[in-house]
């Protein structure tokens, strides 16, 4: 009988446990991203595509990584660097301590062996052999077909060291890009050269499920050497639709949203559960003229081109509020002039500049369009020739706009010497002013020809000069100033009517603590952000 | 009937080829140069042209299609463009779930659509007739995507009953063996999974059988009425049997036969209007495979979705076809 009582009140006491055990077994913090499309390979070395970069950027880390916010290159897989004072030599020293998701420890040896297949052909899995790939590999590390590959070179089990055929100081914001980041060598092996499809970084965040068209989800790697993430789990759902992707924000069914349209800014903002994060994004949107051609060459016509169009309407009327752009780079990356101001809308100020140039009545030209929205011009080509149309032809310049198909503007922007105006615009690839720049508007002096984006053709010695002084320069200070003066030149040169930079806007649950911008667009930094 | 099976399979050979034919030079004439896409904005010629000689895409067409349809008799439809997976996986994924979503849209169109136009022939020309017939009359006018965004937006955004599109909750995970959820879960004894997939489909469902269940009722509703008008009913009647027992044994049987007929046609409006459903409602069926392939140029992924659907619409007709001769004694094939 006592022991029964004694038995009874054991079980009884238990109770409170059972209760008190499954409320401390909290059900996982989830946090849901909605995004529009699905991931086509989680490989970074053999994929460029916008959402495989969103899910990679919380599987993987580079040997950089990009300072929270920014597009400056700060520690990541290596805690430190040294660059030679000829610019050539970067060697890195890794840390300790970390490994790849699968165990395979991280060091000189396993980074090298990844990295291999980006610059030597024999390697077996040779990114550039395998079929029908796209890759950032020979935009960061050089061509093997054209000679000027960087040399790579495992000094000790820490310590990697690269060699460049010549200096080239956007190689550290190449490197931190999320298309570098570090496949563990295992996994390679293990699947046949492809682990596209079973991705194993060092990252916050490894790789759970890849639902074909539905999700993806990656869960918290506890051991991250950046600190342990504080949610559990991140799921990227696919949604369509954007009126879909707005209304599971508004029901929390999803906490951030990768895209919002303009239509749809006034209902995040208005509503005090969520929270609109935007600030203008890594892209340039202008209208080139020909700099060597027609009334183009003197840059007095230039500057009047820029006067005579209201670029605040237009960006307000049909990007939504997009921030007008005075200089070659976004407002976002470093090396941008803050004194340097958008030329303001003066029609008087154009037609007077036209006279002085010895354009008193205006002139005739042609103006080559494309139709389909590219991500640095939501609106297409044509919409917004139409709309710089209408203001040229109130100074007098009269533009017959003609459309071209996507492949064939492409070619006819790069190859031909068109005498005229053309839409031209240029998303960032890696976060550094010389990738907007150089690629934009620099003279090719050795090939005596136009860089082949410079759809400008715009020829100015003294910024040809300053742009390779900046990528022989390797002080970050120092280059920022040349990239200042640079833009400043630029700016007065007007090769193009400057537009705008298309803003980056994302909205969160109120609930979402410590989630940044950055100028990458991507999901860097994901251990930091919290759910309330 | 084996003989006639088996004649009408060997037709689908022809069938198939003819089909691979048009898609094939279909999506060849169609403006835009897969490789420069592929190569994004950023790419040089040169690598627009790697990418062509690696694709095998600056063959000759009939080259490619020839070395496609020795790929074909094999299973093997090449590799996506686009994600570089065999074909065939990239369609086994998608699969399970248009045909687990036109399933429940054929069960909603068939049921949905039977009891209506039974239920108008059994009262014909009173107010219920009337109200049917005009509901089902709204139904076969409205377009399957604006039935979707309305049926979305009403009852999963503002009503909030029903969830706002996938086949899951978010973060819900099942064992795939068939790729359905609902089987799966059944198959598992996960039930969760299980209700939470009918929460999801009942909207889709709806949104995509509500043009064939308007025709099925309208074709049920004339049917009935025609059957219910037979001597051989009002011997029924006179008998002294009762009303459900006439009606449901002897009348619906009869009646049944076209619509048996109608339903096998459906199947392949169901098959394309899936394409939109599954967009609006961001099921990852067969349908938001071959529009995402479409506009990505993604020939190889294309030409396995056309053969794989009209495949299926070719054998789901035969499998109509031999219920109908099963229904109707009268009906044998040589």
């Amino acid at each position: 009988m006592r022991v029964r009582l004694l038995v009874g009140i054991l079980i009884a006491c238990l109770v409170p446990v059972g209760f008190w055990a499954s409320a401390g077994a909290q059900a996982p913090k989830t946090l849901i991203i909605a995004i529009g499309a699905d991931q086509t390979g989680l490989d970074p070395q053999t994929v460029q595509n916008n959402e495989s970069g969103f899910v990679m950027s919380t599987i993987f880390d580079s040997l950089v990584s990009y300072k929270l916010g920014t597009s400056i290159p700060a520690p990541g897989l290596a805690e430190s660097w040294t660059i030679s004072r000829d610019g050539r030599v970067y060697t890195f020293k890794l840390r300790h301590g970390v490994s790849f998701h699968d165990g395979t420890p991280m060091n000189a040896h396993t980074v090298a062996e990844d990295l291999d297949r980006a610059i030597n052909p024999s390697n077996p899995c040779y990114v550039l052999a395998r079929k029908g790939v796209d890759t950032y590999d020979d935009f960061t590390f050089g061509s093997v077909k054209e000679g000027n590959v960087a040399k790579m070179e495992v000094v000790d089990d820490y310590t990697l060291r690269f060699t460049l055929p010549k200096p080239n100081a956007p190689f550290l914001s190449s490197l931190a890009m999320v298309w570098q980041g570090i496949m563990s060598p295992t996994a390679t092996k293990k699947y046949n050269c492809d682990a596209s499809q079973h991705p194993v970084g060092t990252g916050p965040f490894k790789f759970v499920e890849a639902v074909r068209n539905d999700h993806i989800t990656v869960e918290a790697n506890p051991a991250y050497w950046g600190g342990r993430p504080k949610v559990d789990r991140i799921i990227f759902q696919i949604v369509p639709e954007s009126a879909t992707r707005m209304l599971k924000l508004e029901r929390n069914e999803v906490q951030i949203l990768a895209d919002v349209p303009p239509s749809d800014y006034a209902r995040v903002t208005g509503n005090p559960q969520l929270r609109l994060y935007t600030q203008p994004g890594l892209t340039i949107l202008y209208v080139a003229m020909s700099n060597d051609r027609g009334p183009f060459v003197d840059p007095r016509v230039r500057q009047a081109m820029n006067y005579a169009v209201d670029k605040e309407a237009i960006n307000k009327g049909l990007y939504g509020g997009a921030t007008t752009a005075s200089q070659g780079i976004p407002p976002v990356l470093w090396g941008y002039n803050p004194a340097v101001k958008p030329y303001p809308y003066d029609p008087a100020k154009a037609k007077s500049l036209l006279q002085a140039a010895g354009y008193p009545n205006g002139f005739t030209t042609e103006m080559m369009v494309y139709a389909n929205p590219r991500g640095y011009n939501p609106v297409g080509g044509a919409k917004l020739g139409e709309a710089v149309q209408g203001y040229l032809a109130k100074v007098g310049v009269n533009v017959k706009i003609t459309q071209y198909e996507w492949g064939a503007y492409l070619n006819k922007i790069r190859h031909t010497e068109y005498e005229g105006f053309a839409i031209c615009g240029w998303s960032g690839d890696n976060g550094d002013p010389d990738n907007f720049l150089g690629d934009l508007f620099e003279w090719d002096e050795a090939a005596n020809h136009w860089r082949i984006n410079n759809c400008s053709r715009h020829h100015n010695p003294a910024f040809d000069r300053l742009i390779r002084q900046g990528r022989e320069v390797t002080d970050q200070a120092k280059r920022t100033q040349i990239y200042m003066e640079a833009n400043r030149i630029l700016h007065d040169d007007a090769p193009g009517i400057f537009i705008n930079h298309t803003n980056q806007v994302r909205a969160a649950r109120a609930s979402v603590r410590g989630f940044v911008l950055n100028p990458l667009q991507m999901f860097f930094h994901m251990e930091r952000v919290s759910l309330e | 009937m084996a003989a006639y099976i088996a004649r009408r399979l060997v037709q689908l050979v022809p069938v198939l080829l003819g089909i691979s034919v048009l898609v094939f030079v279909g999506m060849h004439i169609v403006p835009g140069d897969v490789a420069q896409m592929l190569a994004g904005e950023k790419g040089t010629a040169a690598d627009v042209q790697r990418i062509r000689h690696q694709l095998g895409l600056d063959r000759p067409l009939y080259v490619q299609y020839g070395a496609f349809l020795l790929g074909a008799v094999r299973g093997d439809f090449g590799i996506s463009l686009r994600t570089r997976q065999p074909v065939f996986w990239e369609i086994m994924q998608a699969l399970p779930t248009t045909v687990e979503l036109s399933c429940a849209a054929l069960l909603f169109a068939v049921g949905a659509g039977l009891a209506l136009g039974l239920l108008a022939a059994r009262y014909p020309r009173t107010l219920l007739d009337a109200g049917a017939m005009t509901g089902v009359l709204v139904g076969v006018s409205m377009p399957v995507f604006w039935t979707g965004i309305l049926l979305l937006l009403v009852f999963g955004g503002l009503l909030g009953w029903f969830p706002l599109g996938s086949m899951l909750d978010e973060g819900m995970r099942y064992h795939r063996i068939t790729g359905m959820p609902l089987l799966d879960g059944l198959l598992t004894g996960d039930l969760a999974v299980v209700a939470s997939n009918l929460r999801h489909l009942v909207l889709p469902a709806v949104a995509l059988g509500a043009t064939s269940m308007a025709t099925i009722a309208r074709m049920a509703r004339s049917t009935m009425l025609e059957v219910l008008g037979l001597d051989y009913i009002r011997t029924a009647r006179a008998k002294g049997l009762a009303e459900p027992s006439v009606v449901g044994r002897h009348a619906l049987r009869n009646a049944l036969l076209p619509v048996v007929t109608v339903v096998g046609l459906q199947l392949g409006l169901l098959l394309s209007g899936a394409v939109l459903t599954e967009t609006i409602f961001a099921l990852p069926g067969l349908g938001r495979l071959a529009i995402t392939s479409v506009l990505a140029r993604d020939y190889p992924v294309v030409q396995g979705v056309v053969i794989v659907g009209a495949g299926i619409f070719v054998l789901a007709n035969l499998l109509v076809d031999v219920l109908y001769a099963y229904l109707d004694p009268r009906i044998r094939y040589q």
